[in-house]
């Protein structure tokens, strides 16, 4: 009998063209997705050496990055940013691939309408000149960002050379306690993990607590295993993934789905498959996360306080440490609930999904924010926004005096006009509080849905089991 | 691609761990539709102030690391988002080499692509590099690809490894996209099994 086998083992195997050196393989590539920042290069490259895209129907293109959240029809007023979104029209007309422009009913994040067109499915591998590609892993794909030179690879030939990453499984058993969700169980990985913690490894989440998630929740929990290190980060396909899959429209139908659910039932990893590394994360007793510093690492429970960097386990962690309180303009011992937003955003890859927006709904409901609070909501596809408005979230949003937007990356790094001022404090639905993340010399505090509708509803980061019946 | 096979330069000295790719390029310089031009932007909110005047602070901006062509730097460098502009704008800059001890994957990748070298070195070589480089008399090093070893000024030779393929990769500065073309018959070959096995791949 052959040995068992991890739902990454069968992937990687199933995809290899060409072995090119001791442990450097040439990979095959299922689908590309390709946004307007990280692909014009690319592009480029292809023209100069006379190149052609191989396979335009597995791939697929969508502006968001750059796109404004608010009057559309006015186009985009920054030169920079209209050159490239228009750049990435006139390259996908060149070389035939399909895309949703900012004007399509489709549009939105190029990690939320992958799978919500179906052109996301389980088994295959994927590839988007965007770290946040990790995202897809929660169908069971094999799914990691790239660079630049390597999407024009990837276009040219449809493969991408690669070394074997190592396999980590990551086991969450315990159920999800009462307020926390796939955000902060993802946020206590991170904490405890570390943000280098994957580097080198593909991850694969187990457990009870992830097969009890959503898929939307699921998606949260792949999005950020890039700020753990590694590039991709995978779920096993199950009748959920099926579900949410079935009658997409790039998604098999009729006999072929058929074909595929069978296929996809043989990926999970099977019984006594050996993992390079295994990590136990107990989310048992945990409270709703947030973070305090300038890395995802930096995350302590809402009950904590503000560390201080005379405790850290390093000297270069405490030097660290005391740089980023420094930007944060915070001080150690301070209690988390004690310390007021300016800002709130409610969006992102991560964040973004129909099920964000309604466990944020429901804490805005009949409260208002306070009116030097402002908060902002995002819906990561043109298609979430239309749901969401069918469901009146966007009444409950507006009553509440929260701002509700058109779908793209928005505030999570403000390449569009969407940006956190200057000393500014954001609560964040996102998955970075980087140094000038958010815009230059903000400071960004990564939260749940329901944690940053209560920051905006208080002013001030909160625990929202306080506001939930 | 420039081809990297050894080079002697100063080495610019950043004590700290985690530097991500929003410090070393900030998004609003992502919005360029070129490879070239951003060294002048590289490490932009380090280097300078808000009205463009520069940071006195920033290592790059003193003598005699203007001319750095290595930085020297903490753990888990170039983390973060998987922006080519950052080795595009460290390269346009003028750096060809990063030490430190460990690198974010996407970026490390990157490198390569790029005809940057990334040495990944034990915590003790870094200190000791470190402390090399914060020399201002003489923060010189030689970075040997072919040896893979690193010349100090003062002190032993301290040895890396980069694995062979890319190795030899870097060092011919080698087209990888004409010579994956090359194995076209085996991408065919590999499209039209996966075609009859999974169809419902080929919309």
């Amino acid at each position: 009998m052959a040995a068992p086998r991890t739902l990454f083992d069968k992937i990687w195997a199933g995809h290899l063209v060409d072995e090119l050196d001791d442990g450097v393989y040439l990979l095959y590539i299922d689908r590309h997705l390709l946004h307007e920042v990280l692909s014009p290069q690319a592009f480029e490259g292809l023209r100069m050496e006379g190149r052609r895209v191989r396979r335009t129907n597995a791939t697929l293109a969508v502006a968001d990055h750059n796109v404004p959240t608010s009057d559309r029809d006015k186009g985009i007023e920054d030169p920079e940013s209209r050159l490239q979104v228009e750049t990435l029209s006139l390259n996908c007309k060149e070389f035939g691939v399909p895309l949703f422009d900012m004007l399509d009913a489709r549009q939105g994040i190029v990690h939320v309408i992958g799978p919500e067109q179906g052109f996301t499915l389980p088994g295959v591998t994927l590839v988007c000149c965007d770290s946040h590609t990790a995202t897809h892993g929660a169908f069971g794909a094999l799914a990691f960002g790239i660079g630049t030179s390597e999407g024009e690879h990837v276009l040219a030939t449809q493969t991408l050379r690669a070394h074997r990453p190592a396999n980590m499984r990551v086991l969450v058993d315990d159920p999800l306690p009462f307020g926390c969700t796939a955000k902060d169980l993802i946020l206590a990985v991170i904490g405890q993990i570390g943000t280098a913690g994957g580097t080198g490894h593909v991850i694969e989440y187990c457990g009870r607590a992830i097969r009890d998630l959503s898929m939307e929740g699921r998606m949260t929990v792949s999005n950020m295993t890039i700020e753990a290190g590694a590039r991709a980060g995978l779920i096993a396909p199950d009748e959920k993934t099926f579900a949410y899959l079935k009658g997409r429209p790039m998604a098999p139908s009729g006999a072929a789905w058929d074909k595929a659910v069978a296929y996809w039932k043989t990926l999970p990893s099977d019984e006594g498959a050996v993992y390079d590394r295994e990590v136990r994360i107990d989310v048992a007793r945990i409270v709703p996360q947030v973070t305090w510093g300038t890395s995802p690492e930096d995350v302590v429970p809402i009950t904590g306080v503000v560390p201080d960097p005379k405790d850290a386990p390093s000297e270069a962690k405490g030097k660290a440490m005391k740089r980023s309180l420094d930007y944060m303009g915070l001080a150690p011992g301070t209690p988390m609930t004690d310390i007021e937003v300016d800002n709130v955003f409610i969006g992102s890859c991560t964040n973004s999904r129909i099920e964000d927006l309604r466990a944020a709904a429901a804490v805005a409901k009949g409260r208002k924010v306070p009116a030097h609070v402002r908060a902002m909501v995002s819906p990561g596809s043109t298609i979430i926004k239309h749901q969401a408005e069918k469901e009146g979230l966007d009444r409950i949003f507006r009553e509440a005096g929260f701002e509700w937007r058109e779908a793209g990356c928005s505030m999570c790094l403000g390449m569009n006009p969407d940006r956190v001022p200057p000393g500014k404090r954001c609560a964040s639905t996102s998955n970075r509080n980087f140094e000038g993340r958010q815009g230059r010399d903000s400071r960004t505090h990564l939260v749940s849905p329901a944690m940053a509708a209560a920051a905006a509803v208080t002013g001030r980061l909160t625990d929202v089991r306080d506001l939930m019946s | 691609m420039e081809k990297f096979t050894k080079i002697t330069g100063i080495a610019a000295p950043m004590n700290m761990i985690n530097i991500d790719t929003d410090q070393i390029i900030p998004k609003l310089h992502l919005r360029t539709i070129k490879r070239t031009g951003l060294g002048k932007v590289v490490f932009e909110e380090l280097r300078f102030n808000t009205d463009g005047s520069e940071k006195p602070e920033f290592i790059l901006n003193q003598e005699p690391y203007r001319k750095a062509q290595i930085i020297v730097a903490g753990d888990n460098f170039g983390c973060g988002s998987s922006r080519e502009h950052a080795p595009w704008a460290l390269l346009d800059f003028g750096i060809r080499c990063v030490i430190s001890t460990s690198f974010a994957d996407i970026f490390y990748n990157n490198c390569f692509k790029n005809g940057i070298l990334p040495v990944t070195v034990s915590k003790k070589d870094l200190d000791a590099l470190m402390a090399d480089a914060s020399d201002r008399e003489h923060p010189e090093l030689t970075v040997d690809l072919e040896k893979q070893e690193i010349t100090r000024p003062n002190g032993p030779k301290v040895k890396f490894k980069v694995d062979e393929f890319r190795r030899e990769c870097l060092l011919k500065g080698l087209d990888d996209i004409g010579l994956t073309m090359q194995k076209s018959a085996k991408i065919d070959a590999f499209e039209a099994k996966q075609r009859q096995d999974q169809p419902w791949l080929y919309r």
